[in-house]
């Protein structure tokens, strides 16, 4: 077994978690990408020219928006939301592709590739190429194709081609192994901007950083609208890059508690869920050492959630690491109450949070009525439910539910 | 430390060279169709004088792998075969007398969720003579060099055309059995010929290694195993054979052995 001892002082690692694990055909790309990224962080014009992209094309800050409805409804601590559904294309996935779309050009690649679940992040890398002018191939599985068929033309629209992807389970993973094998034939011209924050050393920790402007944005304006910090933040985990955004700036700040949602599915039992931190254990899948879901050959596991962004056997090396060191509590949502989450918000306060968002509405709502009145209870709130309303419809109106 | 010289595939590329002589390397995946036409598929190559053939272990997730390799493992993996049923079947094949040195490629997924002491001793018990893990690269690759090392196996190491020159010569320093030089960036599968950079490339690590040399990934008709062994130890197989194996699958395994084995015998003819 590789320890924690071994691993926990090399470049790369968290802890016990995170490394290279992938073909030498990629070694040379990943190199190359962590140096660029190392000397754009150090560049006073890079961070300028990703601060504009924020405010220019994101809309950023995102605001942070006080639930007063819900919270009276609840009884419990003061519910905020921190609105990454109100970034342009809907989602959190634009700090990431935009700071990973100005890598590319620095290192001069005229084509990037993307894999996309419930599509945000492809529509967010499809934007930055439209916006910079990159050639943009997105591969998807049929099965999310299907489920997120809006998503879908949007990425047309904009002018990426959407590869469908019909091995395994026509999901997530499947998509990521094959942009994988797209970046290991076109890797000297092509940037594979991941989605999240897995996948081999630089990733993990670049796709953190540009997705940290969630939490640096929310702290400050929690001590402003506040005078204090959160008690308790609640994100949704697939891969985890929402998460770690808004958990990182604020990891530091021992009084704010922390709890990570994963997909409960329709049951708990292995290949029902994606509750890769709740439910799996170490293991390596794209890149990286983690929790994952497999069987006891190191088969990856089938998984499933409602929400399509969720549907990831894998998780990122950094919230593993925060789960090991008791920094971040984890837990899991059921598909039923994050649909229940989905009509409860938009009743409340007029808000359809994104399947995967729910996730951890449905957490804050079980969670506020436990704490005092005048705790603080922040919620990151990735994503916009639009894309998911002909899913949600055809959802409750299976379950007999009138609308 | 246990020695590598009396390593099957370290002694077969030794006599190989001490005869003059360059070798096909068929890659099989193991259990497709089933466990029983791979053994008689080692069998017969064997037969036919190959001395070293390479055995992939199915895995859910390989991303270096073409679609005719993947969809083999999905196969096989449907079928409800797991990795110790191909270290059984190779140890059968063993006490049936087996000689061909034998390199496993094999996921680090798997190698990991084992545990790599674990899968290293199951591997040099069942008559294993090589790991080959596509997915471990220079960096990672520490523990399992020298855990290998001390239980006699090989541990293969793979050079990608990506591979910038100085890497080159580290990764074959730390390589065993031979280095793999893979020809092309990008994924497994059949390819018509092979770039005169990617032979210039393998003579030019020819000059600086000693340790055998074989190219594989898009290696697929006697024509590019002649070319490969100009410069080269060996020509790997894969997809090609792999092809042929899933156009004639439902034939029992000696018929199946004798079909493919005869395509191993084209193959074989510019080296033999």
């Amino acid at each position: 077994m590789t320890t924690a001892s071994d691993n926990a002082t090399r470049a790369g690692y968290f802890g016990p978690y995170g490394g290279q694990y992938v073909p030498e055909t990629l070694m040379a790309a990943l190199e190359q990408l962590s140096a660029e990224y190392d000397k754009a962080m150090g560049d006073p014009g890079f961070r300028g020219d990703l601060d504009r992209c924020y405010r220019e094309i994101a809309g950023r800050p995102s605001e942070l928006y006080f639930c007063r409805r819900l919270t009276e409804a609840l009884g419990g601590a003061k519910i905020y939301l921190k609105r990454e559904d109100m970034n342009h294309t809907g989602a959190h996935k634009i700090n990431n592709t935009l700071g990973q779309a100005l890598l590319t050009l620095r290192m001069g690649k005229k084509r990037v590739i993307a894999e996309t679940g419930a599509g945000q992040h492809g529509v967010a890398t499809a934007m930055a190429a439209a916006v910079f002018g990159l050639d943009c191939d997105v591969y998807m599985g049929t099965e999310d194709i299907r489920r997120q068929s809006l998503n879908v033309f949007r990425m047309r629209l904009m002018g990426a081609r959407v590869i469908g992807v019909s091995s395994g389970q026509c999901t997530l993973k499947d998509a990521l192994n094959e942009a994988m094998r797209d970046w290991m034939g076109s890797v000297e011209h092509t940037h594979y901007i991941i989605g999240t924050v897995a996948g081999p050393h630089p990733f993990p920790a670049m796709v953190r950083e540009f997705q940290s402007c969630i939490g640096r944005e929310a702290r400050k304006q929690m001590l402003s609208a506040e005078g204090r910090l959160p008690d308790l933040i609640v994100a949704c985990v697939g891969g985890g890059s929402n998460a770690a955004g808004i958990f990182a700036p604020m990891i530091a700040d021992a009084s704010v508690r922390m709890i990570g949602v994963e997909a409960g599915g329709r049951s708990l039992n292995l290949g029902d869920h994606a509750a890769s931190l709740s439910l799996g254990r170490p293991g390596v899948l794209h890149g990286s050492l983690s929790y994952i879901l497999q069987d006891a050959d190191g088969q990856t596991a089938d998984v499933h959630s409602v929400s399509a962004g969720l549907d990831y056997p894998g998780v990122g090396p950094e919230l593993a690491y925060w789960k090991d060191i008791g920094r971040v509590g984890y837990t899991t949502c059921g598909d039923d109450e994050a649909i229940d989450a989905v009509v409860t918000l938009s009743r409340a306060e007029g808000i359809i949070p994104a399947l995967e968002s729910a996730h951890a509405v449905a957490e804050a709502i079980k969670q506020a009525p436990k704490m005092k009145k005048g705790q603080i209870l922040l919620v990151n709130l990735s994503g916009r439910g639009d894309k998911d309303c002909n899913e949600i419809a055809s959802i409750l109106e299976r379950k007999g539910v009138k609308i | 430390m246990n020695d590598l010289k009396t390593n099957r595939l370290v002694q077969a590329f030794a006599e190989l060279r001490a005869a003059g002589k360059k070798t096909l390397v068929p890659f099989l995946t193991a259990g497709y169709p089933d466990l029983a036409g791979t053994r008689a598929m080692l069998e017969d190559f064997e037969a036919r004088g190959v001395r070293v053939a390479e055995l992939g272990i199915p895995f859910s997730d390989p991303i270096a792998d073409g679609p005719v390799i993947q969809s083999s493992y999905t196969e096989v993996l449907a079928s409800g075969q797991r990795t110790d049923q191909v270290l059984e079947m190779v140890r059968e094949y063993r006490e049936g007398g087996g000689k061909l040195g034998l390199a496993a490629m094999v996921s680090y997924s798997i190698v990991f969720r084992h545990g790599v002491q674990r899968f290293l001793d199951q591997c040099s018990q069942a008559g294993v003579d090589a790991v080959l893990i596509p997915d471990l690269p220079l960096n990672e690759a520490g523990e399992v060099e020298k855990l290998a090392r001390s239980r006699g196996l090989a541990n293969v190491m793979l050079i990608a055309p990506t591979t910038q020159p100085p890497r080159r010569l580290e990764i074959a320093r730390h390589s065993t059995g031979f280095v793999y030089y893979v020809s092309i960036a990008g994924i497994t599968g059949e390819r018509d010929r092979l770039s005169e950079a990617t032979l210039a490339a393998v003579a030019e690590l020819r000059t600086h290694v000693d340790l055998p040399i074989c190219v594989g990934f898009g290696v697929s008709n006697p024509a590019t195993v002649a070319e490969v062994c100009r410069v080269a130890d060996g020509a790997i197989v894969g997809s090609a054979i792999v092809h042929r194996i899933q156009q004639h699958k439902d034939l029992p395994p000696a018929e199946l052995a004798a079909r493919i084995g005869a395509f191993v015998s084209e193959l074989l003819a510019p080296v033999l």
